[in-house]
């Protein structure tokens, strides 16, 4: 399992890239996406929320459970991955590309998002 | 009790295919390996091989054996011809049930008992107590077997690929000592997936061997090995109970829609006689709730313990839901008061965390395969 370095990383497991004109994609990791199982149902922020880091915002469902998505930034969504909704299962087979979740204006981050190498340390996975 | 998990005869091979592994009734068990769909989908259409080693096998021989069981167990188990299975329940005085069972019967007088891996000890203190007025000898099996399932519509041709044993000869539900792979088995042609299969019972020690020659043996024609996960979705589009879900202490066969396998006609007293006779009666008079199945006219997947709603009123409780493979929407099975239970039923939506979510109501099963 690798984790993209150019990526930062939350503590419950959400990716983030580095913004482009404040502008940030969020989605889960492939360490989260593994846990989770097959997943079957994705409940994303809609465009115009207000996420807030730390905080749910949708869910994601599998087969076997239900799993709160938690924002890892603060700020408004401006688009959500509607590939996502209508074939779930992108978070599996693509979860650091095709299977993004939100895209994010962001007003404030936290400071403890980790690095590839921290976060890869968190999962005890490798890097 | 310990508090580690037992492992079965296969673990180091589960993990070698990097299985998932997960807590089963005290069992660290192969939940899946890689996409449990993907599983679920292969024994659909090819063929999947389940370690199913923690299922609770226990032995009764002896000259009364029969009729300990007949004593013991809900069913009427003098009727079992030798080499055949019956599926039964044991229950308690009060109707409840205990588990849910399968009875082979492998000799004259020597019958073996399947129960779930979270009842074993249960089933089996129970058999041991209600066989002692009888002649007849109780034997704790659960360490003898390992317990292999191929299921799936190339299971046969895998199997027969494999062993010399007559497979056209042995009907659903009948099991017969022979040999796979060079292996001592016993072959029983039983599942829980709703489809073709085989249970094969072998000694621990010749797990690892029988796993990789059906691994061999299935590699042309899509065998993989499959995990709990999709043996639970395979269960529920089949329609099949599970124990803790649809089957509890507090319900009594009839109560599941399961009153057939209850029969007061066999000779002798049983286990719950009294109780399962006022059940039947209650049954007749004022349907219970029914056992229904649920289809989501949505993709939010209900769960076990989720109300089942109608007209802002709970009507029924959700025993076990999952996205189905097969029909590509989330599905259930439920108990509903009657009133709901007719298929077509309109109305009827189940509480997904506050929100009521719109479900067909159809007859179980969802999924049966073309024979």
């Amino acid at each position: 399992m690798s984790n993209p370095q150019q990526l930062r990383y939350s503590k419950e497991h959400e990716w983030l890239s580095t913004a482009e004109d404040g502008v940030a994609t969020v989605g889960i990791t492939e360490f989260a996406a593994n846990a989770l199982g097959d997943v079957v149902y994705a409940q994303l922020p809609e465009v115009g929320d207000t996420v807030t880091a730390g905080e749910t915002c949708g869910e994601l469902e599998s087969t076997k459970s239900v799993s709160d998505l938690y924002s890892p930034v603060t700020g408004e969504v401006v688009e959500a991955n509607q590939d996502v909704v209508d074939d779930p299962a992108l978070v599996n087979t693509a979860p650091f590309e095709g299977g993004w979740l939100f895209k994010v204006r962001i007003a404030e981050e936290p400071a403890d998002l980790l690095s590839a190498e921290e976060y890869a340390a968190l999962t005890h996975s490798d890097n | 009790m310990s508090t580690a998990p037992r492992l079965t005869a296969l673990d180091a091979l589960h993990r070698s295919l990097g299985a998932t592994m997960t807590d089963f009734a005290g069992w660290d068990m192969p939940l899946r390996y890689a996409s449990e769909r993907d599983e679920h989908n292969a024994v659909r259409t090819k063929a999947g091989l389940f370690d199913l080693s923690h299922m609770g096998e226990i032995t009764l021989t002896g000259p009364e054996a029969v009729k300990a069981l007949d004593y013991a167990l809900v069913g009427n188990i003098s009727t079992v011809g030798v080499g055949r299975a019956r599926y039964t329940h044991i229950c308690q005085e009060d109707g409840g049930i205990v588990d849910d069972l399968i009875v082979y019967r492998l000799g004259e007088t020597e019958y073996m008992v399947v129960a779930n891996a979270s009842n074993a000890q249960v089933v089996l203190d129970a058999l041991t107590e209600r066989a002692a007025g009888f002649d007849t000898e109780v034997r704790d099996d659960r360490d003898a077997y390992a317990l292999l399932a191929v299921q799936g519509p190339e299971s046969p041709g895998i199997l027969a690929s494999l062993t010399d044993a007559d497979l056209d000869g042995l009907k659903y539900y009948a099991g017969l000592p022979g040999t796979v792979a060079g292996v001592p088995a016993l072959i029983a042609r039983t599942g829980y997936t709703g489809e073709d299969g085989f249970e094969l019972f072998v000694a621990p020690e010749h797990a690892v061997e029988l796993w990789q020659a059906l691994t061999k043996a299935g590699e042309g024609v899509g065998l993989v090995p499959a995990g709990l996960s999709c043996r639970d979705t395979l269960r529920l589009e089949a329609g099949m109970p599970l124990y803790g879900h649809e089957l509890t202490t507090a319900l009594t066969p009839f109560d599941a829609g399961l009153g057939r396998v209850v029969k007061f006609e066999k000779e002798g007293d049983f286990v719950g006689r009294a109780a399962l006779e006022a059940a039947a009666e209650r049954a007749a008079t004022a349907p219970p709730r029914k056992l229904v199945g649920l289809i989501a006219e949505g993709r939010r997947v209900p769960r076990a313990g989720f109300p089942v709603v109608a007209d802002g009123q709970v009507i029924g409780e959700v025993t076990s839901g999952a996205p189905s493979p097969t029909l590509g929407k989330p599905i259930a099975m439920a108990y509903v008061d009657a009133a709901h239970a007719a298929p077509g039923t309109s109305g009827v939506g189940v509480d997904i965390r506050g929100t009521h979510e719109p479900y067909e109501v159809v007859a179980l099963p969802f999924y049966k395969r073309q024979k």
